[in-house]
């Protein structure tokens, strides 16, 4: 190695990496005002140039959870934890329709900044991230309306709900968990966009959204149940809206742990690859 | 020593060439698998690709506030260089310290999002830069002011015409504040008044705020200007080093004698460039024109999807970088499209009696104007216009009677008394 006499350290050292990269958490902190400005960004593009705006977030999922309730509780007749059919599955659908949306825009969220990746440095995982934060806003929304669903239900708002943020923050984790593997995959192969939604699609039926987790008998079988995180989170949900649920230690322990392996396997493995993004996407 | 500011050692980069897109799919993967698990245990390893050296073993140092400038035909290094200073890619093997904080000048208005105000858009790509909010909110009137868009700060950008949206990227990236700077062909943005005006920003940052910089270009003038010490790069390799004015007298003697048909290996993207070459009015390739005959361009280029409103253009360029004229393939009458998949083949007809004496350069284009860039090939072809003795050219290289020759009808009418019997011209436009 060429040594320059001067015995200063170099700001910075450039040089080729194998196999599995740090986190490097520290650079991401000091870039935390890209980041901002890039979930900025997100909220802006979404809601500028619509007709109704803010409107379609809070419509989408009310319709889509209504009609999910009539089928679970008119059509198929299922169980809801004695507890009114809409107030139940809608607090399993906003759950599940952040971390879905989450999952989703993220995971596009590469190839769709293509341009940025192939000219500038900066911590790439700030790009799915972002849609980590600005679906938030989405969240928000939706849970206004259950706090309307709720006094519509008299149903009597308790101390539970403080362990609402718990919840989502683990469901945040999560998706970003699933995000960071899918949108590294998505530069290396095009075709990740169309499995996605087949993937999703699958896990919300796995997710027990429309009806109560306590359907299932065994609590064995509960506990292999568990080892999908969302199921963790409809219920752990429903624990703090309803009072009512299957959640028990086993069941919450088994969610965490699940969130932190999802986060964790999609950040090195997203690290790993991101070194090739520029010169494949 | 104790005054570097960047130092480089033996630096490479390989790029593997797939003989497909960059890019694979996930079904490929699958159905290829049996192929590939057969070849390997065959021991027959990597048939599918080869190998590219782009850059091949490097090594220079930059002091403290020295300009140094960085140039090179197409596909020498240039670029990826700057990728690798930049962090945008991995070297293969060797490595660069940095004794400062980096920033890049690269193309203008990276990360602008047309549905944005301008003033969104300064953050945004501020931020992007690496700037932070608090710096951004410092500068804001003075890069607002510098690119002259006061009135249209909450303006969508999409609104705004080229000339506003190229100021004010520009504006931006100028103020940014690195005690290194890599710049990468930014000075061919704007009118006139406006590269002047940019021209002059890059001369105080280099000359009285004594920071360091790393230029490429392919603006020959704008490189003896500002750089004081110039690399010329050929094949990935450094092959000349020494005072600018020098090795750019090397590189216009020499290396702009290219070969007159060129093949562009890499895909890029949906529409990417395949071949290019010059011919003479028989057919044959050629660098070298009488100032008489017509020149033939041919370029192959593919189109992976249907895009709406792609476009094919070529670009004259003289031995100082500035532009003769811009063709695209909308002029041609009757119209001709080339927004659907496939292979394509284009010809042009640059015509005779145009281009003065001297030599030129040719910049390749597949765009959808003001919106994307799919392909660009910069000066990808050079050639050569001579002038014959004896012809009505001769005297009149250089640039200093002109950037073309006008063909311009003369008459004279006959003098019809001994008071009036000067010439009479009147000058007819040029056919």
């Amino acid at each position: 190695m060429l040594a320059t006499a001067s015995g200063k350290k170099p700001i910075l050292r450039i040089r080729p990496t194998k196999g599995w990269a740090a986190l490097n958490l520290g650079e991401l902190w000091s870039y935390r005002d890209l980041l901002w400005i890039l979930v900025e960004r997100n909220i802006k593009v979404i809601y500028k140039q619509t007709a109704l705006g803010v409107v379609w977030v809070a419509l989408q999922p009310l319709i889509a959870a209504a009609v999910l309730a009539v089928i679970a509780g008119r059509v198929a007749k299922l169980p809801s934890d004695e507890t009114p059919h809409l107030l139940f599955v809608f607090c399993g659908f906003m759950i599940w329709n952040y971390f879905s949306q989450t999952a989703q825009r993220s995971s596009a969220s590469l190839i769709n900044n293509a341009q940025l990746v192939s000219k500038v440095y900066f911590p790439r995982m700030l790009i799915p991230l972002s849609h980590t934060f600005s679906t938030l806003v989405d969240f928000a929304v939706t849970l206004i309306m259950l706090f309307i669903f709720m006094a519509i239900y008299h149903v009597a708002p308790s101390f539970r709900l403080l362990a609402i943020p718990g919840f989502l923050f683990l469901t945040a984790m999560t998706a970003t968990g699933v995000a960071l593997w899918f949108s590294a995959l998505s530069v290396k192969y095009r075709d990740t966009s169309y499995a996605l939604p087949l993937v999703l699609q699958i896990w919300f039926w796995a997710s027990a959204i429309i009806y109560p987790a306590s359907m299932i008998d065994s609590a064995r079988l509960q506990t292999i149940f568990a080892l999908n995180p969302v199921v963790g989170f409809v219920e752990g949900f429903r624990w703090c809206v309803l009072g009512r649920s299957a959640l028990n230690p086993t069941i919450l322990w088994i969610t965490v742990g699940m969130s932190f392996l999802a986060l964790f396997t999609g950040a090195f493995f997203f690290r790993r690859v991101e070194r090739t993004f520029a010169d494949v996407i | 020593m104790s005054n570097t500011a960047l130092s480089i050692h033996n630096l490479s980069k390989c790029y593997r060439i797939a003989h497909r897109a960059g890019y694979k799919t996930l079904h490929d993967e699958l159905t290829t698998l049996p192929r590939r698990l057969i070849s390997h245990i065959r021991g027959g390893g990597r048939a599918t690709s080869e190998t590219f050296w782009a850059l091949k073993e490097v090594s220079f140092e930059v002091e403290r506030g020295e300009a140094l400038g960085i140039i090179g035909s197409n596909g020498a290094g240039k670029s990826t260089l700057l990728k690798i200073l930049n962090r945008i890619t991995e070297p293969t093997s060797g490595g660069v310290d940095l004794y400062g904080r980096v920033g890049a000048l690269l193309e203008v208005g990276t990360g602008f999002h047309p549905e944005l105000t301008g003033r969104e858009n300064v953050f945004l790509n501020g931020a992007i830069l690496g700037m932070t909010r608090a710096e951004i909110k410092e500068k804001f009137d003075e890069i607002v002011a510098f690119a002259e868009v006061e009135r249209f700060l909450d303006t969508p950008v999409k609104r705004y015409s080229s000339g506003m949206y190229v100021r004010l990227a520009f504006a931006v990236a100028a103020h940014l504040d690195p005690e290194i700077l890599l710049i990468d062909e930014v000075l061919a943005v704007g009118d006139a008044e406006f590269q002047k005006k940019c021209l002059a920003k890059m001369e105080n940052v280099v000359a009285r705020e004594g920071r360091t910089v790393v230029f490429i270009s392919h603006d020959m003038d704008a490189i003896c200007h500002l750089c004081s010490r110039c690399i010329l790069l050929r094949q990935g390799a450094i092959a000349s080093e020494g005072a600018a004015t020098d090795v750019v007298a090397t590189y216009l003697g020499g290396e702009l004698d290219q070969a007159p048909t060129i093949d562009f290996a890499r895909i890029r993207s949906d529409a990417s460039l395949r071949s290019a070459g010059l011919h003479n009015d028989e057919g044959q390739a050629a660098t070298s024109f009488n100032a008489n005959e017509p020149i033939g361009l041919r370029c192959s280029f593919r189109v992976e999807r249907e895009i709406e409103g792609l476009q094919f253009s070529f670009s004259v360029f003289n031995f100082k970088g500035n532009r003769i004229f811009y063709s695209p393939i909308s002029m041609a009458k009757p119209a001709i499209t080339v927004d659907r998949p496939g292979e394509y083949s284009v010809e042009a007809l640059i015509p005779a009696r145009l281009l003065l004496p001297g030599r030129y350069s040719i910049t390749l284009a597949l765009h959808t104007p003001k919106t994307r860039m799919y392909d660009l090939r910069r000066q990808a072809l050079s050639f050569r216009i001579v002038a014959t003795m004896g012809d009505r050219y001769d005297g009149f290289s250089g640039d200093e009677l002109g950037q073309i020759f006008a063909d311009v009808k003369w008459r004279r009418s006959e003098p019809e008394d001994r008071s009036s019997s000067e010439a009479i011209h009147s000058a007819a436009s040029a056919s």
